[in-house]
């Protein structure tokens, strides 16, 4: 873990990709249709923008990006997102998952179009949480000491941020 | 002797291996059982279906959707068994140094 003011230089470059690398991580889901890519990928690369906080600023300097209480929460809502999308096709008339009976009054052609788009934004959901959750769970088994004296640093990194 | 005996069956699962590869088609063979059933239909409709020009978004997140809902639930479920073992152990080691 880099500590604060170990390095002007990460912090600041670290703090200057993050926009680029989740603004490419939205472009991989959405374009998804057209280049490789999808949720998989572009949730990886949402998640990694927030580990570099997490590795640049320390555990308690990131929580402003991504409080470590949401990423199960996003998990969640990404699987939630992806079976609902199943299940409205259900109330549409069709099977689970059969996106051309989406009630979204598209053609049918357009409908599985736009299946395809909910349901990867749903694995980038999960996919964004659970790599961040898994992240924040293993640095968590650090000594009580540690976390303290990092908490200590915390109002400063603070004004920093502003 | 026990050492022997392992390597001996490892030599005869490899042996079994081997002989087992050997059925195996061509790389990229396109007579392949595989490529000869229902990848013509996929690579045939997919575009047809969907509108949609990356086969694989749609195959993954179309035809096969029902495999990448599974998916998803295994990553996540992963992180949920990190979840519980993990934070849990931190708990502890928090209440001990109290």
């Amino acid at each position: 873990m880099i500590r604060p003011k170990d390095s002007i230089i990460v912090e600041v470059v670290a703090r200057f990709m993050v926009p680029f690398i989740q603004i490419f991580a939205f472009y991989v889901i959405f374009h998804g249709h057209y280049s490789p890519g999808g949720g998989f990928q572009g949730g990886a690369l949402l998640a990694g923008s927030v580990l570099l906080q997490r590795v640049v600023f320390g555990k308690r300097g990131s929580q402003s990006g991504f409080a470590t209480r949401f990423g199960i929460p996003f998990g969640v809502i990404g699987i939630l997102i992806y079976a609902g999308t199943g299940f409205l096709a259900q109330a549409g008339g069709g099977n689970f998952l059969q996106y051309d009976h989406l009630p979204f009054g598209l053609s049918p052609v357009y409908l599985r179009n736009v299946g395809i788009l909910l349901v990867e934004i749903g694995v980038a959901f999960a996919v964004m949480g659970t790599l961040i959750s898994i992240y924040d769970d293993l640095v968590g088994l650090k000594k009580r000491g540690e976390g303290e004296s990092m908490h200590s640093a915390g109002p400063e990194r603070g004004r920093d941020a502003g | 002797m026990a050492r022997f005996l392992g390597f001996l069956t490892i030599l005869a699962v490899g042996a079994v291996l081997v002989y087992g590869g050997m059925g195996l088609p061509a790389f990229g063979d396109p007579n392949a059982p595989a490529a000869v059933h229902v990848s013509d239909q996929y690579l045939e409709h997919g575009y047809h279906d969907t509108h949609t020009p990356n086969i694989v978004t749609v195959m993954i997140a179309d035809y096969r959707s029902f495999d990448t809902l599974g998916e998803t639930i295994v990553v996540f479920t992963a992180g949920l068994a990190c979840f519980l073992l993990l934070r849990a152990e931190r708990r502890r080691e928090e209440e001990d140094a109290e």
